[in-house]
């Protein structure tokens, strides 16, 4: 759901936006850097937050 | 394990399409729906849902209770079937609790709720089709539907649109 979460307000930006997504490890942060590469959207950074919270930097 | 995962674990290549036959039209069932269909689109499937007897309540109009479709009887289980908000689980359902303590865990927990996945699907352009047959015994017409409802099917046009992809019946 986290993708599809990204995926969707990746749709409403401009080509060259960024996005930053803040998303939970597990699953979400295997998922969505991975996904995002495979739509073809840059992954520009994924960063540890605090706690189980990470940052992934996309750019469309 | 995410719906990516289970749709990438297959070892054949074949064409990302999925295809969902929703008929329960149950509030569980529904969610299990719209979670695969929009985790499908977003990585980039032609996802389809055919719309069939219960499942005809999900995608109404008149979400709520209202006296839709034609005649008496079909008037009467328009009725019954409130749309989303009133759609029940498929086992303890005590009495329409169940739906109400699902929403409130969903809501607690951070997941997304029912009708955010239906948004999300409207969003990620999911094609979403209303059985014909169907639609003729409960008396309803395309205009009773939501209009992202692409068309009108039946058995025949479901498997060629189905055709070379995956197909689920929840």
């Amino acid at each position: 759901m986290t993708f599809v979460k990204t995926k969707i307000q990746l749709s409403k930006l401009q080509s060259g936006d960024i996005l930053e997504v803040l998303l939970m490890e597990g699953e979400p942060l295997q998922n969505v850097p991975k996904s995002a590469r495979e739509q073809g959207f840059k992954v520009l950074d994924v960063s540890h937050v605090e706690g189980q919270v990470h940052k992934v930097i996309i750019e469309k | 394990m995410e719906i990516s995962d289970i749709l990438t674990s297959l070892p054949v290549k074949e064409p990302k399409k999925l295809s969902i036959i929703s008929f329960s039209g149950d509030f569980d069932k529904l969610v299990a729906t719209f979670t695969l269909a929009t985790g499908a689109a977003a990585i980039g499937y032609e996802v389809h849902i055919f719309f069939t007897f219960w499942g005809l309540d999900a995608i109404k109009q008149k979400q709520g209770r209202a006296f839709v479709g034609t005649g008496f009887l079909p008037k009467i289980f328009g009725f019954f079937m409130g749309g989303l908000r009133s759609a029940p689980v498929s086992r303890l359902n005590f009495l329409g609790l169940s739906p109400k303590i699902f929403r409130y865990l969903m809501r607690k927990k951070n997941v997304a709720t029912l009708e955010e996945l239906v948004e999300a699907a409207k969003i990620l352009e999911v094609n979403m089709y209303a059985c014909e047959m169907a639609m003729h015994i409960l008396g309803l017409q395309k205009s009773d539907f939501i209009h992202e409802v692409k068309d009108v099917l039946g058995v025949a046009t479901f498997l060629e649109i189905s055709e070379g992809g995956r197909t689920l019946f929840i």
